[in-house]
């Protein structure tokens, strides 16, 4: 059975070469086997020929069949694009307000909602909607300009403050540094902490009520809760935009704040605003 | 490498093999197998299961699209697909277990490869003849009418086996009477075509030219089946203490003769082409038809049957030296097989155990971690989770979400004012939760607070819970 049985006439050669008796065979290759080396051999020649493959000094060759990784993905791009080309007109011509109710248009345009976002807004307001100083939390409750579906629409269509667009929401807050004087800041400072049940000297907070009804509470309103035509924030909540801690709010009422958010309407389509509008309004604080 | 000889080619071109029919217990048992291996492949698409209304009724199906496969009773979502790597893992330690016990069992009887050879085989006998006749088609120089009318009806055979090959294939991923109504009537999905145009080639060409070509050049399988082999293995082999010197009629009689009379029956049933009687080859797949052939002979001339046999190593050592073999039984069950019988029991165990235990809900829950967590205005502290909630019953269900941990948590769910949500038929549904901690409560004030979500099927009660933690605007110790 596993006994090796004398060489005879023709069996096969070996190599010479031998381990602990074992000698290896030197079996010829099977033909098919040559072919098929073979077939691969021309396979790639035509295939360097058909498609981009040499290297040359700034470029490499194009290949006979024009293929392009680059026109493909814009192939692919504009397939999706036609694709929800019904979808896109119907999300930019339905009813705002009742999108939302619509389960299909509202799933996509939640979803491609977050795609635009993640392209245009995450660089200011951050990845997860959660905003840095300056720049607004879109999680939460507090809206300087409202948070329903169409204000949240009209801001992003609009922006805020910007000089492109005639429509953009605008307000803009006086550096009282310039009209009162230091001491009347710190009062009116105190009582806005105390406002918002923070940590305030209420010998300083009681003259800043005086101050704050002669200067703020125009725009801000009398108890301090914000006016949202206006822009003016809240300042009773727990929310602070630029900080509400004595030197964050000295400095505001000091020297004021501007924040500026571009229109949107000349590099977003209809469709693409209305979707980043909805996924916006449904992250936690839509109302 | 002699001087003398010319140096070998390097290449040689392939032999071609005309196995002679075969009767015998083997041969028998291998028609069985084929009947039934082949039957299941075809046949199994076509069974109908009533899933009810909303679910596919093909008993076993792998539904890509809807990432779901369904064997009968059983339904497995994407990400219970361990069961699938469970089978898988069956499978390994069976043939692991198969090849220690009886080496290239799989090879000879079960493979596809040897099944479907074996198939187009029997076609080209029909067709053109048994050995014999088949050897002198072959070499047959002129392409006469007869010829060509032979080879095209084998073809044409061979290419509709391989077509329905292919074509079963495809319906394991589709409803099998839809597909075939519009793979004839080309509406198919191009993917589909492209599929049974590939398998049809393979089948016509493995089980038409290739054949052991496979077996010997294309498998790894055969490198790998030595490590599990040992001297108690049985394997096919002849038993050449007793077939030597071989008998050739033209001999004188003098000198004492072993039992082979050199017919040559094992190897022209051989499909592998090869002499069993030059001991254990890497193209032997044991597929135990020269132990027909020879068993035939050997009761013609009244000797006794098992000069090929499957013999174990160990037992030709025992032989050599005059004792009888041992058992069959005593070189299968060994410590190396029971130990693979064992772990193939084991996992198996495993899965019918996970199998039982799975729930018809289940939900995953995410932390939302960008931001951790929301102040409002009113100060309180939100966190946010994505729960995915799965529903694997034949109806929608209505579910509710509550939090167990602390008693200042409030759950709120994402559009809708309700504390329950519905989730359809079959499906999962991704679900925003927000759990809310007022100002100034531990949760609020505390890095972190472990909580429990509980998800209720309010038509029947039946409840999942998944850990998670909540973040406050305390600082991480």
């Amino acid at each position: 059975m596993s006994k090796v049985p004398p060489k005879q006439e023709g069996d096969p050669n070996t190599t010479g070469h031998s381990w602990d008796g074992i000698e290896e065979f030197d079996n010829p290759m099977p033909r098919w086997w040559l072919w098929t080396f073979y077939a691969t051999i021309v396979w790639g020649v035509i295939y360097t020929i058909a498609y981009p493959a040499w290297p040359l000094v700034s470029s490499a060759t194009a290949g006979l069949l024009g293929y392009s990784t680059r026109a493909e993905v814009a192939a692919e791009i504009s397939a999706v694009e036609e694709a929800n080309a019904g979808i896109n007109a119907q999300l930019a011509s339905a009813e705002l307000t009742e999108i939302s109710a619509d389960t299909t248009l509202n799933s996509y345009a939640v979803s491609s909602g977050a795609a635009v976002f993640r392209t245009w807004c995450a660089q200011c307001h951050g990845s997860g909607a959660a905003g840095f100083v300056g720049y607004p939390n879109l999680l939460d409750d507090d809206w300087l300009w409202g948070g329903d579906i169409e204000a949240i629409h009209a801001t992003i269509a609009h922006g805020i403050r910007n000089e492109e667009d005639p429509d953009a929401r605008y307000s803009e807050m006086p550096a009282f540094g310039e009209i009162l004087e230091p001491e009347e800041i710190s009062q009116v400072v105190h009582y806005v902490m105390q406002l918002s049940g923070g940590d305030a000297d209420a010998g300083l907070a009681g003259p800043g009520a005086e101050v704050f009804a002669d200067n703020c509470s125009s725009c801000h309103g009398e108890n301090g809760l914000g006016d949202r035509e206006l822009g003016a924030p809240n300042l009773a909540d727990a929310i602070w935009l630029y900080g509400g801690d004595e030197a964050a709010l000295t400095e505001t009422v000091t020297y004021s704040r501007y924040g500026v958010m571009p229109p949107w309407t000349q590099r977003l389509t209809e469709a693409q605003i209305r979707a980043v509008a909805l996924y916006v309004h449904q992250l936690g604080g839509g109302e | 490498m002699t001087d003398q000889a010319q140096p070998p080619s390097l290449y040689a071109a392939r032999e071609p093999i005309f196995p002679r029919r075969v009767s015998g217990r083997f041969r028998n048992l291998k028609w069985v197998i084929l009947a039934v291996t082949l039957g299941i492949y075809y046949l199994v698409p076509w069974i109908r299961w009533d899933r009810g209304p909303s679910l596919p009724d093909q008993a076993v199906l792998l539904d890509l699209a809807n990432r779901r496969f369904y064997f009968f009773w059983i339904e497995i979502w994407s990400h219970e697909f361990y069961f699938v790597a469970g089978l898988l893992i069956m499978a390994g330690l069976g043939l692991f277990l198969f090849t220690s016990a009886l080496g290239r069992v799989w090879c000879g009887y079960a493979c596809p490869q040897t099944v479907w050879t074996d198939l187009f085989i029997l076609v080209e006998r029909w067709v053109e003849g048994d050995r014999n006749a088949r050897l002198r088609l072959h070499r047959q120089q002129k392409m006469d009418v007869r010829k060509i009318r032979l080879r095209v009806t084998k073809w044409v055979l061979w290419l509709l086996i391989a077509v329905a090959t292919g074509g079963a294939w495809v319906f394991y991923f589709a409803d099998a009477p839809t597909l075939f109504v519009e793979l004839f009537t080309g509406q198919a999905h191009a993917v589909a075509y492209i599929t049974v145009a590939f398998l049809t080639a393979t089948t016509f060409v493995f089980g038409g030219f290739m054949r052991e070509q496979i077996c010997i050049y294309a498998c790894p399988w055969p490198r790998i089946q030595a490590a599990m082999m040992d001297e108690d293995t049985l394997t096919v082999a002849y038993r050449d203490w007793r077939g030597e010197p071989r008998k050739h009629s033209q001999e004188a009689k003098t000198e004492p003769m072993g039992d082979c009379i050199d017919c040559m029956a094992c190897v022209n049933v051989c499909p592998m082409g090869i002499d069993i009687r030059d001991g254990q080859q890497l193209e032997c797949i044991t597929c135990a038809l020269c132990i027909d052939a020879c068993d035939d002979v050997m009761e013609r001339i009244g000797k006794p049957r098992g000069l090929i046999d499957y013999i174990a190593l160990a037992d030709e050592t025992r032989e050599r030296e005059g004792h009888a073999p041992r058992a069959i039984w005593r070189h299968v069950f060994r410590p190396r097989t029971l130990l693979y019988t064992a772990l193939w029991g084991g996992v198996g165990l495993a899965l019918i155990v996970a199998l039982f235990i799975r729930a018809d809900i289940e939900m995953t829950v995410a932390p939302i971690r960008n931001p951790t967590f929301v102040t409002l205005s009113d100060g309180s502290i939100r966190n946010t989770y994505d729960i995915r909630l799965r529903n694997k019953n034949n109806e929608e269900r209505l579910f509710r979400v509550f939090v167990k941990g602390n008693p200042a948590l409030r759950v709120q769910l994402e559009g809708t004012p309700y504390a329950s949500v519905t989730v359809p038929t079959d499906t999962s549904l991704l679900q925003r939760v927000y759990v809310i901690a007022p100002p100034g409560s531990d949760p609020a004030e505390a890095a972190r607070t472990d909580l429990r979500f509980w998800v209720e099927d309010l038509s029947n009660g039946d409840r999942a819970y998944k850990d998670s933690s909540f973040s406050g605007k305390g600082e991480a110790q």
